[in-house]
């Protein structure tokens, strides 16, 4: 496997532009000749199909969901960044360019990250172009918000809904297209593998999820973007649907997987309240702007939190970290919560639980304020936990939530595998070890409005594609394949149901390759995980047929390749010696618990080549050259 | 608590169905509504039953892809809440639960409790857009919109699409869903080009796709989670009409 980045030459500043006037270009009235499939409907995979389809290509859409406006995006509440500085408050490509690469902690490409500030700006004006409500201060002009990580107000937003809105702003695009019949949608349908020809990719295999039929899709080029992996935690702030089907099949046709254990926990979320819960929900990130963190100091303190002086309670970050207190970023914040509970200081029935607290905020603004500001988020919490958080304090837990590991992907953004491009949450990029809040939006819709529009066309150009159909022997073979593995899944009988392998993973995971992890406890996920899958194997009942609409079928297949999926994230998490971002290694902290980063041996992306399944994968690296931002020690204190 | 559900199973499209008895203990009310069914279909399928289809994703309430009639409303009974945010503590001890699917012609039945709703799509499709390609913006700030108009254009954009009017409606039309998608670009000055246009074809669409017509009755404004108003209907008939004057 060989990486090569494909990092034009030239300052920072120019490569894009330089990049694109480069790149070979394929005639208006040739687009229509090349047909792209697209995987995937959601910010990244549904403005990728609407534009390249715009420009005159064949596009095919897919989606397991019942319609392309329900992908994931549509959940993202705070806001999406970008480089405008309309607050005139210092703001500059530049200023994002660097504050991404710092938050991912050193651990992402230079080059793709400052293009993908660069970009930003348009992100907003198409937006607003298509008629997305951002919100408005009262002369009309666009408004702002700060997140975490950033000393400038650039995150634009639609009230707590600013994924469903950019997200229906994409989806009114493409649904334009479908319209004028330029792009064929097809819903319910799941890829279920890659298909190669020669080497490149040259199409997929997909099952319709309402007639079980499974079949094959011919076409010049693929384009998944399929989302992120955090379900293999099982419990996540990720829809249920959310799964790494479609890039683990990818990998294992020969895509390489970059920094699997690279995975984000967000630290303000409802907290488990037994064993009956199917999910996590997210509390937004706005919250700790007013709100302020603590725990007894005494362990298994019971008292209710108004019983409780100031005098004894510890509001830990505040603390710890002065300067940036409840507003420390992601990682910190998160991995503070847990050792406090670690300690016996959690809150709630179970002590697994923060108090973020209002009371302060609420006597020096008053609650209207603090209502006017948050109202639908204390409203949500209220419908979930039943309490009132203006009156007792929320109880909340760092959970999975984002994944910045995904498929290695060039400049281009196209993976190992020739023809196969990644955009969106799926691909591994721009984020680096952590990512900061607001940016996933903007990622996704970098890729699929402005960028890959551009780099399809250079590959279509450069590159000899044969015409091949559906009767092709590779496509028949893959069809085999995967009738096989559903087969085999109908037919193993038996007694467990797959929930409960799901669950039984998860749990692995969270212990041994969550919040914090060490060599012992992965040593220990490496020996479990194979056994859960040989079990699940031999023991796991899925019941029905193929021919139906099949929930347990397809949730089954889903989880076995979680099975498979995450040994690779326990081991790449064991084989970086150093603690960066969202990967935590006990071994690797400072003497205040900080993490501690080895930027002599581990400046690099990990990049993972399938060798067979229970088989050690082949370790290739892409070593990241900092040229413009000096490499430091990230301090928040 | 112990529950009694009666749920409507289907095997698939060409099935008649019917309603079928689950008996459900220890129901803890800090579950949710969906969390209830994940239970159930636990124990069927360690029972060698096939679990209840239902759809669902988000769990947060804005994907709009849960979609149950409980006891004969959409959602349930809690007010401005989806099917996956509402809580067992609704119910109590002893209650009888009706689970069934959206009903309407436009949304025929996959399996069980799952409708196939793409007729909103093909709405869409007719109109539900600004046409901008990608690339032709200008900046962002050079159109200026009050904060009152925009609120507005935000308040219909809301919509979840989850057809809940539809499901709630007696002749089972989807007028506040198009209402929706009609002003929140006929509140913004992005969307005036087509105004007409969008409002007289997405009606010729929702038509084809056999929805019902409106008689304002208004249960689908009462039954909407995300509080469309149907004030929006309104506005929607205006504009419809006014495509007629100038045509
Ligand atoms: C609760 C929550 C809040 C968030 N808030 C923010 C925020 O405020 N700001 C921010 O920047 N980011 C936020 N994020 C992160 C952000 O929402 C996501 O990273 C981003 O939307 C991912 O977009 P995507 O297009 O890559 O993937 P998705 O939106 O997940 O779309 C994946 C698509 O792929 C399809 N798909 C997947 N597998 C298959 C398959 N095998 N076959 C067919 N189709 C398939 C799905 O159907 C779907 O259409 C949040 C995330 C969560 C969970
Ligand atoms: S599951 Fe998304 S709205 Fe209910």
């Amino acid at each position: 496997m060989k990486l090569d980045s494909k990092i034009p030459s030239g300052p920072i500043e120019k490569k894009w532009d330089q990049h694109k006037f480069d790149m070979k270009l394929v005639n208006p009235a040739n687009k229509r000749k090349f047909k792209v499939i697209i995987v995937g409907s959601g910010l990244a995979g549904a403005s990728a199909a609407a534009t390249m389809a715009e420009l005159g290509y064949d596009v095919h859409c897919f989606t397991f969901h019942d319609s392309p406006r329900r992908a994931h995006s549509i959940a993202a509440q705070g806001g999406i960044n970008a480089a405008k500085n309309y607050q005139n408050d210092g703001d500059s490509i530049y200023r994002l360019f660097y504050d991404t690469v710092k938050g991912g902690d050193f651990r992402s490409r230079e080059a793709n990250v400052y293009r993908l500030a660069q970009v930003s700006v348009n992100i907003i004006d198409q937006c607003v172009a298509q008629g997305v409500p951002f919100a408005r201060d009262y002369g009309g002009y666009l408004a702002n918000r700060s997140f975490g990580g950033a000393q400038v107000s650039r995150t634009f937003y639609a009230r707590g809904q600013t994924g469903q809105q950019l997200l229906l702003g994409a989806y009114s695009a493409l649904s334009r297209q479908i319209g004028a019949g330029k792009v064929k949608m097809y819903n319910r349908t799941e890829m279920l593998d890659l298909v190669l020809v020669d080497g490149h990719a040259r199409g997929i295999i997909t099952r319709n999820l309402k007639t079980g039929k499974v079949e094959s899709h011919a076409g010049d080029a693929v384009v998944l973007a399929t989302g992120g992996y955090s379900n293999v935690f099982f419990l996540s702030t990720n829809a249920m649907g959310c799964n790494v089907t479609a890039a683990y099949r990818a990998y294992k046709k020969g895509a390489g997987f970059a920094n699997p254990c690279y995975t984000q926990i967000h630290p303000t979320c409802i907290p488990v309240s037994g064993d009956h819960q199917s999910k996590l929900t997210l509390m937004s990130e706005s919250l700790r702007n007013d709100g302020r963190i603590w725990v007894p100091k005494q362990q298994g303190d019971k008292r209710k939190p108004s019983e409780i002086p100031d005098a004894e309670r510890d509001y830990y970050l505040e603390r710890k970290y002065p300067s940036f207190g409840n507003l420390a970023p992601r990682d910190i914040a998160s991995r503070s919560a847990k050792e406090a509970c670690d300690e016996g200081r959690g809150v709630g029935e179970t002590g697994l639980g923060v108090y973020l607290d209002f009371r302060d905020s609420i006597k020096r603004l008053g609650k209207d304020v603090i209502e006017q500001r948050y109202g639908n988020l204390f409203e949500m919490y209220e419908r979930i936990t039943d309490e009132n958080p203006y009156q007792v304090p929320m109880r909340i837990f760092p959970a999975p939530h984002y994944t910045m590991g995904g498929l290695w992907v060039d400049y281009n953004l196209m993976s190992t595998i020739p023809g196969l491009h990644v955009l969106g949450e799926a691909n591994f990029s721009d984020h680096g070890a952590n990512r900061l809040g607001a940016s996933a939006l903007m990622q996704g819709l970098a890729d699929g409005y402005f960028v890959i529009p551009y780099t399809i066309g250079h590959y279509f150009a450069s590159h000899k594609i044969e015409k091949i159909t559906e009767d092709h022997p590779a496509f028949k073979e893959a069809e085999a394949e995967v009738n096989q593995k559903i087969n085999k899944l109908l037919n193993v009988k038996g007694s467990r149901t797959t929930d409960s392998f799901h669950k039984e993973l998860g749990r692995v995971m969270w212990d041994n390759c969550g919040m914090a992890r060490n060599k012992k406890g992965l040593e220990e996920a490496l020996k479990k995980i194979p056994s859960i899958r040989e079990e699940f194997w031999n023991n796991v009942k899925v019941l029905g047929e193929n021919e139906n609409y099949n929930v347990a079928l397809e949730k089954a297949g889903r989880v076995a390749d979680f099975l498979e999926f995450g040994e690779m994230m326990c081991l790449d998490a064991l084989r970086r010696e150093e603690s960066c971002g969202g990967h935590f290694r006990t071994e690797h902290q400072t003497e205040e618990g900080e993490a501690k980063r080895n930027d002599k041996d581990f400046s690099h992306a990990t990049v993972w080549e399938f060798q067979g399944v229970g088989k050690e994968p082949v370790e290739h690296r892409e070593q990241l050259e900092f040229e413009n931002v000096a490499l430091a020690v990230r301090s928040y204190k | 608590m112990n529950l009694t559900l009666h749920i409507w199973r289907q095997k698939d499209r060409n099935d008649t169905g019917k309603m079928t008895i689950y008996k459900l203990e220890d129901v803890s009310p800090d579950m949710s509504f969906l969390e209830m069914l994940d239970v159930l279909n636990e124990k069927l399928e360690v029972e060698g039953e096939e679990p209840v289809a239902f759809d669902h994703d988000c769990r947060e309430g804005i994907c709009g892809t849960c979609s149950l009639m409980i006891n004969g409303k959409a959602h349930g009974p809690r007010a401005s809440t989806t099917t996956c945010q509402l809580h067992m503590r609704e119910f109590k001890d002893g209650d009888e639960i009706f689970i069934e699917p959206w009903r309407a012609e436009a949304f025929p039945i996959v399996r069980d409790l799952v409708v196939d709703r793409s007729a909103f799509d093909k709405v869409i499709q007719a109109g539900g857009y600004i046409s901008v390609n990608t690339g032709n913006a200008q900046d962002a700030n050079c159109i200026p919109i009050s904060k009152e108009q925009a609120d507005i254009a935000m308040d219909a954009a809301a919509c979840i699409g989850c057809g809940a009017c539809v499901a709630q409606c007696k002749n089972s039309s989807a007028m506040l869903f198009v209402a929706a998608k009609v002003s929140q670009f006929a509140n913004l000055p992005q969307g005036q080009a087509e105004r007409y246009a969008r409002a007289k074809n997405m009606v010729a669409v929702m038509d084809d796709q056999h929805f019902g017509s409106c008689t304002n009755q208004y249960e689908c404004e009462a039954a909407c989670p995300k509080d469309i108003s149907a004030d929006f209907i309104a506005q929607l008939n205006r504009d419809f009409m006014k495509a007629g004057l100038t045509k």
